[in-house]
This record gives C-alpha cells, structure tokens and sequence, in this order.
C-alpha cells in the first residue's frame, strides 16, 4: 500500500506500507523521525502525541493508512530555522527533562494547549497533559515549564505591541 | 483480493456500505483507540481496515424531528461532543469528558464505543437513559436499533456482520440530565461502575442507564418506575419529592446491577458505589428541575 503524507511541511510518499502499520511506527521507521516515542502503544502514555491536521493525536492509535492526504506535524516539526521553540526552550531553562523519554509527548501537547489557550491555570495544564505520562519528574517542573512558556508568550506579545 | 492488505478509503456513504460487504476481513476503523490497542496488542489482525474518516459527512451531526432528536455521525469524537452537543445532550457531554485523556477524546467516537460494547463503554448508560437509537447499514439496507436491544453480551452487539454504524439518535433533553462515573482517579479511567439519569420533563419520564455492573450496560427499571410515580403531577415543580426519594431511588438502581468481582472492583463495592450515584444523581437532578421551575 502507497501511503501519501505531508510531515512538518515536506511530502513523502511510501510504499510498501502495511495495512496494520501504525502513524507512530511511519514515522519513526519509515520517514525516520524518532523524536516521537514508543513507550506503550495503546493510547496511556501520550509519548507518541502529534498532531493530525491540526488535531492532537496518539499515533500509536492512528493506522498509517489513515493519514493518506493529511498533515502531520510532529516534535521535530514545531521549532524553525534551526531553533527550538519556546516550548522546548522553556522545558530546558525549568530543567523539565530528566530521561527525556515523555518530553517530546509532553512538548507536542504542551504546545497544542498553549495554541488554544495562552493563559491556563493550574488545573487546566493538569487537565490537558493528563494523556501524558511521566515517571520522572513528579510533573511540578513540567507545570512550571508549561507556565513559564505562557509568561514568555505574554510577554513577548506585550512588547510586540500589543499595549494599548 | 483487490483491497486485501490495505486501508480502504472511501470518500462516500454508499461505497462504505458495499465494502462492508465486499470485504468481510476489512474490520471497520475510525478513531482506532479500541481497534489500533487490539492490533498493535496482536489480539486483531484483520485482513485489511475499512477507514471510515474520509467518508463525506461522517463527522457531522444535525437537528431531525424538529430539533428534538439529534442525530451524531458515526466520526464524531467525544472532543466534539463536548464542545458542540453539551446544550442537547448533557448527558453524553458529561460522559464524554470523562472519557480517556485529550487525545482519546479528539479520536474516540460514540459509534465506535457502541461498536466495541464494552459493558464499560461511558456513552452507554446515557444512550440507555435517553433512549438513543442506532443507525445500522448494510448493503440490505437501514434499520434502527432500539438501545435497549443493542447490547447482547459483553464485548457482543445486535449490528449483524456486513453491517455499519452510520450514526446514533440520540432525542435532546427536555429536563435535567446527569452521568457520574466511579474510578480510581480523575483522569484516563475505564468506569468501576457509572449511572446516567435523564428526567424527560416533556415525555414525563425517567430514563437511567448502569455502566460496568454486569454482562451489558443496564436499564434500572424499577427506580425508573418508582420516580415516575414519585414525579407523578409534580414535574413542574417537585417540590417534596426529598431525600427519602433519592435514598430509595439509590437502593433500587444498586438492585438492577448484577455486578461481579473483577479487578477494577467487587460486586459489592459496585452495588454500594451504584446507589450513592443513583442517589447523588436525582438529588442533583431534582434541585436542577427545581431551578428551572423558579426560573
Ligand atoms: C487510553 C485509552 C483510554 C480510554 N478511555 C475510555 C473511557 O474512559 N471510556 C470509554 O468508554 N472508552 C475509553 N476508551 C476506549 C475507546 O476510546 C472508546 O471505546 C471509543 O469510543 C472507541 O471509538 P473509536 O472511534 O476510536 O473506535 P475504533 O477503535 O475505530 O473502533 C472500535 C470498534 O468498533 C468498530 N467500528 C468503529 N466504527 C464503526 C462503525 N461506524 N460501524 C461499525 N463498526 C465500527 C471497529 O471495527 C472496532 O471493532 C479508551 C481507550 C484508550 C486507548
Ligand atoms: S505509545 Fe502511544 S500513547 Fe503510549
Ligand atoms: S522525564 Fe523520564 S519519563 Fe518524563
């Protein structure tokens, strides 16, 4: 089976896909992009989190051949120009990594959060990283990068001239 | 076999159906967080998958009856539920919120909760409580599945082998509804037991639905017919109607459960957890109509 797929901006078409194949294998095996992680393959750990037209997804749940025509964008898509994104930058100065195994799931929904809502409180972060597992950090340093990110985001939008 | 090894896409209703028939190994896909965790567990291993996503007009929902019944495609996800359907069916958007985590909720639709019928599927006691009805297609042709004949056994439903979901009917609230769910924390929990209650203030009826407290969701009957009497004049208005309603309502909601002992809980601890929800739930719903009645 053909599978046609636009990733982080840039078409690929592959062959030989099987019918069973999942999003999270496409990428990792046959697109070659394994900052999207392994960890469970049955939706409870949110390491494989991208998103799907725009949608927030597990990809180990997503048939590769569903994605015929779609865009995806996956952790290695959301910085440009060689730099990090200021959801990335945040989670390294709040040393939210530890192992790293979660980060890049945690990152794809922190940012998707952000996106929808740029001012979140606690509960809500909490809330919406809840399909995100992490055995590491306890979570208080990926709250705080995740409220970091949105101060950033603020500010930046202030001295971008938004002030009235 | 032409279409055998790979995801068949069609892009129309009618070309959905005939594959259904055409294909029998295809098993039939949508947001895939029940199919995908089976096949990457290597417990399904369907010939070729039947992706109903790209079917025109699957993800949409509409008004029908005049605006009393709502009919929700077959590729609705729960995220859009919540966000869209919360005025008409309460109840289902309760449930849905509770379902999973956000990338389940923005994949996971009810057809495929009803497709799976897992007796602790969350869409299920609503359906039950609201009386929703199922669309079922085949190339034979469309019928309506009453929700009260849909669950057979665990894991098994009345949809016949070449059949679709296409949608659910689902009639919109006419009175407070209300679904509470037990687990063992706030997020990405499969139900120890659930209830949903749906007081048809128009119909002057009462709708429940039990969830993982036996071999299928379940109707508690008989607290549905002890409320009735109990609103008999009053659903306008129930004032009186107290505690000691909600309190009986409980026992006999807890008493329609034919729960066992598993690992998410015992029988006993789901026939307690039943009644404190059936009770909770009318005691909510009751100030709700109450509410309204001032109002
Ligand atoms: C991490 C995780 C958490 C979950 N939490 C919950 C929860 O809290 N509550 C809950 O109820 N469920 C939960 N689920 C289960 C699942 O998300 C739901 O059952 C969901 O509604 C399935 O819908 P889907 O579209 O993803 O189904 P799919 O996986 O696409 O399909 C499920 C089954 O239905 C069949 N099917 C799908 N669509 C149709 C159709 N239109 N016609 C005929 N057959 C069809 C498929 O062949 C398959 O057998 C969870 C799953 C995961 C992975
Ligand atoms: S690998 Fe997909 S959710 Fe864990
Ligand atoms: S940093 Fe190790 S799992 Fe999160």
């Amino acid at each position: 089976m053909r599978v046609n797929v636009t990733v982080n901006g840039v078409a690929h078409r592959v062959d030989h896909v099987w019918a069973l194949e999942s999003l999270l294998d496409f990428l990792r095996e046959r697109v070659g992009l394994r900052g999207t992680k392994n960890a469970c393959e049955q939706g409870e750990c949110g390491s494989c989190s991208v998103y799907v037209d725009g949608v927030l997804v597990c990809s180990c749940l997503v048939a590769a051949g569903q994605v015929e025509g779609c865009s995806v964008v996956t952790v290695e898509g959301l910085g440009s120009g060689g730099e990090v994104h200021p959801v990335q930058q945040a989670f390294l100065d709040a040393g939210a990594v530890q192992c790293g195994f979660c980060t890049p799931g945690v990152i794809v929904s922190a940012h998707c959060l952000l996106a929808r809502n740029p001012d979140p409180d606690e509960l809500t972060v909490r809330e919406e990283l809840s399909g995100n597992l992490c055995r590491c950090t306890g979570y208080q340093k990926i709250l705080h990068a995740v409220s970091l990110a949105a101060a950033r985001a603020g500010d930046a939008t202030m001295t971008g001239g938004c002030e009235r | 076999m032409q279409g055998s090894g790979s995801v068949l896409r069609p892009a129309s209703w009618g070309d959905a159906v005939l594959l259904r028939s055409q294909h029998p190994e295809a098993s039939p896909i949508c947001g895939g967080t029940d199919l995908m965790v089976d096949v990457n567990f290597g417990r399904a291993r369907p010939g070729a998958l039947l992706d109903l996503t790209a079917v025109a007009g699957i993800d949409s929902w509409e008004l029908m009856d005049g605006g009393r019944t709502v009919r929700i495609g077959a590729g609705v996800c729960f995220a859009r539920v919540i966000d869209e359907l919360a005025g008409q069916c309460p109840a289902l958007a309760q449930a849905a919120r509770t379902v999973g985590s956000p990338q389940i909720r923005n994949r996971g639709t009810v057809a495929g909760n009803l497709a799976t019928a897992s007796p602790a599927g969350d869409s299920h006691p609503v359906l039950l409580a609201c009386w929703g009805r199922v669309e079922a297609e085949s190339v034979r042709g469309l019928r309506l599945i009453d929700i009260d004949d849909f669950f057979v056994g665990p894991k098994r439903s009345a949809l016949e082998p070449d059949e679709l979901i296409r949608a659910v009917r689902v009639p919109a609230a006419t009175g407070p509804q209300q679904f509470a769910k037990v687990g063992p924390r706030n997020a990405m929990v499969i139900a120890t037991t659930s209830f949903a209650l749906n007081l048809d203030v128009a119909g002057r009826r009462a709708g429940t639905g039990i969830g993982s407290a036996g071999p299928t969701p379940l109707r508690a009957r008989g607290a549905e017919q002890m409320l009735e009497e109990a609103l008999a004049d009053r659903w306008d208005g129930p004032r009186g109607v107290g505690e000691s309603v909600a309190q009986e309502f409980g026992a006999l909601v807890a008493e329609a459960a034919s729960p066992i002992d598993d690992v998410r809980g015992s029988a006993a601890y789901r026939r307690h957890a039943l009644a404190v929800l059936g009770r909770r739930c009318l005691s909510w719903a009751l100030a709700d109509l109450e509410a309204a009645g001032a109002a």
